[in-house]
């Protein structure tokens, strides 16, 4: 049995890429925080997970050059964030404490897949080792 | 890697809120200029800041997050306070002299608001720069 190093990784890639992409979305509503009319954005982690996963598990190997390739890119659309208060006059709608603790969540996230894929990396060097040294 | 641009957007921010910090400081410290004629007088300045919407049009993957710009810097229009104090060295024909429209309490609250927001800035700087170092050190001493 060969060992399929994307395989070997399971959904934790995706999950990464999808961590910093988010992180860059919130530190981009905490950087406009005091930005007139703009609208604090977000992406629904679920669903774009899904999205990944679909395409991580539904991959299709060419085997005709005339094959179109199917890549099925992750869902990452943008949503706007429901304000929790009412608006205070310029349109901004970021909720500075709500952004950060987002942020925050999102760095344990990230920080937790980065653990997953190192646990993931040792497996995968025991199995290569035999369990020697 | 959209690491990389939290340290871009953060520094926008940043820039921003220096920029902000500057006519505040600006502001504060010719609030009490007072001049003989409505053209010399000295008039609050506020910055203007809008979402940096170039890097949104040039580059459709880049739109999710973008940056603070500073539109410019515009002069309050709030009217002056002119006072008639015929005795004050500067007052002009009729007796009167002008000072400028700078509220100091709205100054200071900006200022606070400014420094915090400058400090939020280097907080997501900080925190991109532990993910990043955790990812360059990704499978090592395992």
């Amino acid at each position: 049995m060969a060992i399929s190093l994307d395989k070997a990784f399971g959904i934790h890639p995706d999950a990464l890429a999808l961590r910093m992409k988010r992180s860059e979305v919130l530190s981009s509503n905490i950087a406009n925080a005091d930005t007139p009319g703009y609208k604090a954005k977000d992406f629904d982690f679920q669903a774009a997970l899904s999205g990944a996963k679909k395409q991580y598990t539904s991959s299709m190997t060419r085997t005709h050059e005339k094959h179109m390739s199917v890549t099925s890119s992750i869902d990452s659309s943008l949503q706007f964030r429901t304000p929790s208060q009412p608006d205070t006059g310029d349109g901004n709608t970021v909720e500075l404490q709500q952004e950060r603790m987002e942020f925050l969540k999102n760095q344990l996230g990230y920080n937790a897949s980065i653990q997953f894929l190192t646990g993931r990396i040792k497996g995968i060097k025991n199995a290569l080792k035999g369990g020697q040294g | 890697m959209s690491l990389f641009n939290i340290f871009d957007i953060s520094a926008t921010s940043m820039e921003a809120q220096s920029v902000r910090l500057n006519t505040t400081a600006s502001n504060l410290s010719n609030a009490n200029n007072v001049s003989s004629s409505i053209d010399q007088t000295y008039r609050a300045r506020h910055p203007v800041f809008s979402a940096e919407l170039d890097r949104a049009t040039a580059n459709m993957n880049d739109s999710a997050a973008v940056g603070v710009k500073v539109v410019g810097v515009v002069e309050s229009d709030k009217p002056l306070l002119i006072e008639y104090n015929p005795n004050h060295p500067m007052a002009d024909d009729k007796g009167y002299i002008y000072k400028p429209n700078v509220n100091v309490v709205e100054e200071m609250a900006n200022m606070i608001s400014a420094s915090r927001s400058y400090e939020t800035g280097i907080q997501i700087a900080d925190a991109a720069k532990k993910m990043m170092s955790r990812t360059l050190r990704l499978g090592q001493g395992t």
